[in-house]
């Protein structure tokens, strides 16, 4: 029994034009802080008999408009095909309406259930009144509330009407995870058919009457601005109808068409005042190797993130040490930046691909000079995220265009504006240190983390000088004594941006290639040497999330099983295993690699997921298969270098992706767990570079402390 | 400015653009054809891949002056011109390995396996490959993607 609160449920009442409306509240992370209840999400029955489920989480390839309406279609015994999802748009009378932090299902999962286990019972209720028969003789079927005995059959189209005038239980039973029909299946996803036939309306393809068209033309130094500009040349290409300031730092062309505004940005005249980043150079500041006073200088800001408590003993024994870095890297998702907005004086409407439909709202409001309220934020599918949309700088751009202009307007950034322009996964730095004793194994160890805050960046809060995310992506793995992970808030003047799997993918590849020197210095097997580090169950407390090292035990141990790991391999070939946990999932690689003359070859991938309970198994396989094709990109190539205070990389050749020719076979497999869905967008992410690594070791011997791959 | 005509998905259109425009933006603004992609602008990720005269080609780079008079075709006709069949049977093979991620490539993708399959009928693994290299997804669908390729070839998506 799961008693509701007045938290989670608002209200149930009567729909516009009948029928019965559940409001819920769909908390954002694992992080649960109590908040002043408002609901964000609603479920809706109408006398057509259509259920629809509307939620203000956004879609951007990770399959959250099937995946959410599975949980509660579950509960709400509804029948699959009346399930319909609508996408909320920003409103004041939302909670929280972020899409991040592999958080939808993992937090929507209890309200998601309660909301259609609430549901069914009023239908039951609505039913046995209707009959005037006992409720418990009344069972809940595809769609219909159903009275065996007579064999009568009311729909949940026919009850809701009814049943929106009975009181909201106060507590509703669950169903067993034996009994599930619809969790765990492979439902084909709702998005695809519109998808595969060019009928889906990404935010780019979005279109209104009488819309102009918006290139910026930016300043190529990060802080630098606008000094003036000379819109002579830009005002002779067809179609160019406004060319005009935008903030202090950009120009905007404005056109008929996305062409004429790239001609009339091409032609234009602007001189910058480049500021005080032009001779900024990222190979030289911050990140290169470190000289010990200035290694000393930040150690007096260190954080603790996790310590047994023992740390300040040294142990005695052998010390072994490593250091490693990693780049800027960009998300670069296929849909480059955009935004549609119409301003009309007292409102201003926009149609943004975004993550963040309340962040777009705000900053629009200050920007333009409305309130919240008089901003109406539509959300539109999105060509990937990876985290780039949980930015609102392309909102802000077209509502002060259309401000300008008085008409609605869609600003597009190209490949080199998306690549130039963005935010940036922070660069690190790490040290690693550990004692081992007369086996090899440690008896200590040390993780230190320096690497600028994304959130503190941003001005947003760092309690303790502790960036705000490392809480669920820099956690324990090993059960191992006297184990601290401290962090050093660093500044640097590149914009940062949460990245896909964020500050794991850095923690992963420095802990996951540190252990694996430790086991190469035992002279041990790799697997079997993180084996021995898990074999005790441990909960490791980290934050709000208790590791569990039985659990990174059993995603290793499916993983080595399934790899053949004490098979041998084809001459020429190699295998690297790592394991890391985020996002409160555990997730472990083994890779299989050949050297080639231009680098690795990745041949196989077994990836070994723990996430709890799978919601559906096949999108739990593209969400793992695509983290690992992108994470070896970040691994392979993925740099963003700055030059007197510019990107240098620009388009998809200078910072280029995974191609067919390079993707492994990616093989799946998920735990089979009853534990509550935790995250799958991110965790696959962080252990396929130290994986490749690790196989790259065992193929050279020699070790890659630094990202990326090919240009160490 | 320039009037040319276009012939698009077996329908002559009138165009009044300038010759050098980018035929993926004709498409796009223009006609109102938003299946074709805008993702690099450099003929280096294949979003905008679409046939001309049967060939793939890609249409960000590609001036609208080049294939006036020529068979364009776009992923909107791709299941109702001469490739109908083909082009059924790519979509239920990309709808049957479910595919799509995000989905923003996805139509450039279909439309290179068009070209591919309409010359090789039983593409082998490195004839996909070969075939699909220039199109990136960021969502990493690679594999299933050369799935559907082998299941609309009849191959029953085995590898």
């Amino acid at each position: 029994m799961s008693p509701l609160s007045r938290r989670e449920f608002v209200a149930a009442g009567v729909a516009a034009g009948a029928g019965l409306v559940i409001g819920f509240y769909l908390p954002r992370g694992s992080a649960s802080h109590e908040e002043a209840f408002s609901p964000n999400a609603y479920l809706r029955i109408t006398p057509d008999n259509k259920v629809t489920i509307v939620v203000a989480r956004s879609e951007m390839g990770q399959g959250v408009r099937t995946a959410l309406p599975m949980i509660l279609a579950e509960e709400l015994e509804a029948d699959w095909n009346q399930i319909e999802i609508e996408q909320a748009g920003a409103s004041t009378l939302f909670g929280d309406q972020s899409t991040g932090g592999s958080a939808s299902v993992h937090s929507t999962w209890d309200p998601m259930r309660k909301a259609g286990a609430t549901a069914r019972e009023m239908l039951i209720s609505a039913a046995a009144l209707t009959w005037g028969i006992p409720r418990s003789s009344c069972t809940a079927e595809s769609g219909h509330i159903k009275h065996a005995a007579t064999k009568q059959s009311l729909s949940y189209g026919e009850l809701a009407g009814k049943a929106a005038t009975l009181p909201i239980p106060t507590d509703v039973t669950l169903k067993q995870s034996k009994d599930y029909k619809v969790v765990g299946q492979r439902l084909p996803r709702l998005d695809t058919p519109s998808k595969v036939k060019g009928e889906a309306i990404f935010g780019i393809d979005f279109r209104m009457p009488g819309m102009k068209f918006a290139l910026l033309s930016r300043c190529p130094v990060i802080g630098g601005k606008v000094a003036s500009f000379d819109d002579k040349e830009s005002k002779t290409i067809g179609g160019v109808s406004y060319v005009g300031k935008v903030g202090d730092s950009a120009v905007a062309v404005v056109a008929d068409s996305v062409w004429g505004a790239m001609e009339g940005r091409r032609v234009l005249n602007v001189t910058w005042d480049e500021g005080p980043n032009k001779d900024f150079n990222s190979a030289t500041a911050g990140y290169a190797p470190m000289n010990l006073e200035k290694a000393a200088a930040l150690l007096k800001k260190t954080a603790v993130l996790y310590s047994t408590g023992e740390t300040a003993k040294v142990s005695p024994g052998r010390r072994i040490s490593g250091v490693y870095q990693l780049p800027f890297m960009a998300h670069a998702p296929m849909e480059p930046g955009n935004c549609t907005a119409d301003y009309r004086g007292a409102a201003c409407e926009l149609w943004a691909p975004t993550q963040v439909p309340q962040d777009c709202r705000d900053a629009v409001a200050t920007a333009v000079g409305l309130d919240p309220d008089q901003v109406k934020v539509n959300v539109t599918l999105m060509g990937g995220g990876f985290g780039r949309r949980l930015e609102h700088d392309y909102a802000v751009e077209a509502a002060l265009v259309s401000k300008a202009i008085i008409a609605p307007v869609k600003v597009i950034w190209t490949r080199e504006d998306d690549m130039r322009f963005s935010t940036y996964r922070p660069a690190s730095f790490h040290t690693l240190s550990a004692v081992v004793d007369g086996s090899g194994f440690p008896v200590q160890l040390g993780h230190h983390i320096v690497a600028p805050s994304i959130s503190g960046q941003k001005g947003q809060p760092t309690p303790g000088g502790v960036d705000p995310d490392l809480p669920d992506e820099a956690g324990p793995v090993y059960g191992i004594p006297n184990y601290a992970i401290t962090y050093t808030m660093t500044e640097t003047p590149v914009p940062l941006g949460w990245m896909r799997s964020v500050y794991a993918l850095q923690a992963a590849f420095a802990l996951e290639s540190f252990i694996d020197e430790l086991a190469v210095s035992a002279g041990k097997d790799p697997l079997q040497y993180r084996l021995k580090l898990l074999a005790k169950d441990q909960d490791l407390q980290y934050f709000t999330t208790t590791w569990k090292t039985a659990r990174m035990r059993g995603v290793l141990q499916l993983a080595a099983e399934k790899a053949a790991w004490d098979k041998p391999l084809p001459a020429g070939h190699y295998r690297g295993v790592a394991c890391f946990g985020c996002f409160s999932s555990y997730m472990a690689e083994v890779v299989e690699i050949t050297m080639e003359k231009d680098g690795p070859r990745v041949h196989r991938v077994v990836a070994v997921v723990d996430c709890g309970q799978v919601v559906n198994p096949s999108i739990l396989e593209q969400q793992i298969q695509g983290g690992i094709v992108y994470g070896l990109a970040n691994a392979l190539r993925a740099k963003i270098t700055i030059e007197k205070g510019r990107v240098v990389q620009g388009n998809f050749d200078d910072y280029a992706p995974l191609r067919m020719d390079e993707t492994p076979t990616v093989e799946v497999y998920a735990i089979p767990s009853t534990e509550a869905p935790t995250g799958i967008g991110e965790p696959s992410v962080p252990p396929i570079a130290p994986a490749l690594c690790n196989a790259i070791y065992a193929a050279t011997k020699k070790r890659i402390r630094a990202l990326p791959i090919l240009s160490s | 400015m320039a009037d040319l005509t276009l012939r698009v998905n077996g329908s002559d259109k009138t165009v009044s653009v300038s010759p050098e425009t980018p035929l993926l933006w004709v498409l796009r603004d223009t006609l109102e054809l938003t299946g074709t992609k805008f993702g690099c602008g450099a003929g280096l990720c294949g979003a905008c891949t679409v046939h001309v005269d049967g060939n793939p080609i890609r249409s960000c780079s590609t001036p609208v002056s080049q294939v006036a008079g020529k068979n364009i075709t776009t992923i909107e006709g791709l299941g109702g011109t001469g490739l109908s069949v083909l082009g059924q049977a790519l979509q239920q093979a990309w709808i049957a390995e479910e595919v799509p991620q995000c989905g923003y490539c996805q139509t450039g993708q279909i439309m290179s396996a068009a070209a591919l399959l309409a010359k090789t009928p039983n593409p082998t693994d490195d004839q996909i490959t070969q075939a699909m290299n220039g199109n990136l997804c960021r969502c990493g669908t690679y594999e299933r993607i050369r799935k559907a390729i082998h299941r609309a070839a009849g191959n029953g998506g085995a590898r």
